[in-house]
């Protein structure tokens, strides 16, 4: 018994599974291949989602601190201060109401001239408030995680925004969350447009927090230092009009053939905790084949 | 008969779970880079004291649940996982005799290796390029190996996972 225990052991300590080569090359491939397919967008999008309902639950414990001490902060607030409070917040809420009247009589007018114009009119858009759950996944991606996911209707490339600009879009659709990458991250561009003048551009992300910066514009391009930028909605992802940010130096190198422009983006990617996710309607902005609207576009 | 059936699962997948938490812990902006990469030092424990039963298909599949956590393309990591675990299951014997700083600089190379493999992938699936920082958890790894291997090791008596 002794002896026989003994083989045994010395077994488990020398053993090794004779396939163990087939095996690792085996799981290389296996990743390799897995890689080449998540990098052609998309096609592993059913094993990420499967795979995230396992990682849910943890993801989910680990934001319950920070959750509950949101909770105790609400609830040992001083009244005094919530008073002082809801009184700021209402006085700001018949201010922006007063400004949205101005805004509802701009929009029906807007509606009227496309009307005239026999272009398809601006839809409202329906939106959802999600909330943050974990913010940089990975220190080298600018990614949050939001709390809506495919159980929602949230969809890939949907636009997310928070209350002063457009922050990004989802990239990855789970059931019960959503990947979003900001607009900083050196992989995201977003078409834009100056709201003075209208004039195009693509403000591609540069890797730092809270940077943009516009491209190939050439260095006579009509730009001043604290121009509104402004999604104009081409390509279709994003909803046009929202405000991405503001220019804030240009730089002119002789050398280069396009102006350095940088831009910092409108929406506080750093610390807004409740974004809205925007499901945009199908909008044409201007028939194509009627020459009218092009000659109109061009005298703006 | 002596390690018929496989003891102690609980532990071990007790010990993956709070590794995947400490991995997703929300901390301060200064502190995110230097976050040990605690799923492998874990993952290399386990290989070592039982290598015959958690080996590359366990770090692959491990691997790539960081991945789905993380977000980055999917199988970086698994990549990364299985290879550490199969070098380690090829060396555990060496491992397990070394003293605890030897074994943090071995534990070191491995994740040096994985680190440059995940490199590799991000530069070829054109990623932004990558500062200094992203060597910044080789280093809180090494220095907290010593402190883990203990704690696992108590946990793994205790428990009489074999």
């Amino acid at each position: 018994m002794l002896t026989c225990n003994r083989r045994i052991f010395i077994n488990t300590l020398f053993q090794k599974s004779p396939f163990a080569n087939i095996k690792i090359i085996v799981l290389v491939v296996l990743s390799i291949i897995i890689m080449i397919l998540d990098h052609r967008q998309g096609h592993m999008d059913s094993v990420r989602s499967l795979l995230s309902t396992a990682i849910y639950p943890i993801q989910y414990v680990v934001n319950l601190p920070v959750k509950l001490a949101g909770s105790i902060n609400d609830a040992v607030t001083m009244r005094s201060y919530l008073l002082d409070e809801n009184n700021r917040l209402r006085e700001k809420h018949l201010m922006l109401n007063s400004k949205l009247q101005r805004f509802e009589i701009l929009e029906a007018e807007n509606n009227r001239l496309r009307n005239l114009f026999e272009s398809s009119l601006r839809l409202k858009e329906r939106v959802l408030i999600a909330e943050l759950i974990a913010v940089e996944l990975e220190p080298f991606k600018h990614q949050i995680r939001i709390n809506k996911g495919g159980k929602e209707g949230a969809y890939d490339g949907q636009p997310i925004l928070d209350a002063t600009g457009i922050m990004g879009q989802i990239i990855h659709v789970s059931p019960f969350y959503s990947d979003v990458l900001l607009i900083t991250d050196p992989n995201h561009s977003i078409p834009v447009e100056i709201n003075r003048n209208g004039l195009r551009a693509i403000a591609v992300g540069t890797g730092q927090k809270n940077v943009l910066q516009l491209e190939h514009l050439p260095s006579n391009a009509d730009i001043k230092q604290g121009d509104l930028i402004v999604s104009s909605g081409l390509g279709h992802r994003f909803p046009a009009g929202y405000p991405v940010g503001t220019v804030k130096n240009i730089t002119l190198d002789p050398a280069e053939p396009f102006a350095k422009i940088i831009v910092i983006p409108s929406a506080r990617l750093e610390s807004s905790r409740e974004v809205l996710l925007v499901w945009p309607r199908e909008e044409v902005r201007y028939q194509k084949s009627n020459p009218k609207d092009f000659a109109f576009h061009d005298a703006r | 008969m002596l390690d018929e059936r496989p003891k102690g699962r609980l532990v071990i997948a007790a010990s993956f779970i709070i590794a995947f938490m400490l991995t997703a812990m929300p901390l301060p902006d200064w502190a995110l880079a230097w976050r040990p990469c605690w799923v492998a030092m874990v993952l290399i424990y386990w290989c070592m004291a039982l290598p015959n039963r958690i080996g590359p298909g366990t770090g692959w599949f491990l691997g790539l649940l960081i991945d789905v956590l993380q977000g980055t393309l999917l199988g970086m990591n698994a990549l990364g996982y299985a290879l550490i675990a199969y070098f380690v299951q090829n060396s555990y014997q060496k491992m397990r005799v070394y003293p605890l700083t030897q074994q943090s600089i071995v534990v070191g190379f491995y994740l040096l290796m994985y680190l440059l493999i995940s490199l590799w992938v991000r530069g070829v699936s054109d990623d932004p390029e990558i500062g200094w920082y992203y060597w910044m958890p080789l280093i809180t790894s090494m220095l907290l190996w010593p402190w883990l291997f203990i704690v696992l090791r108590d946990m793994r008596r205790k428990f009489h996972v074999s």
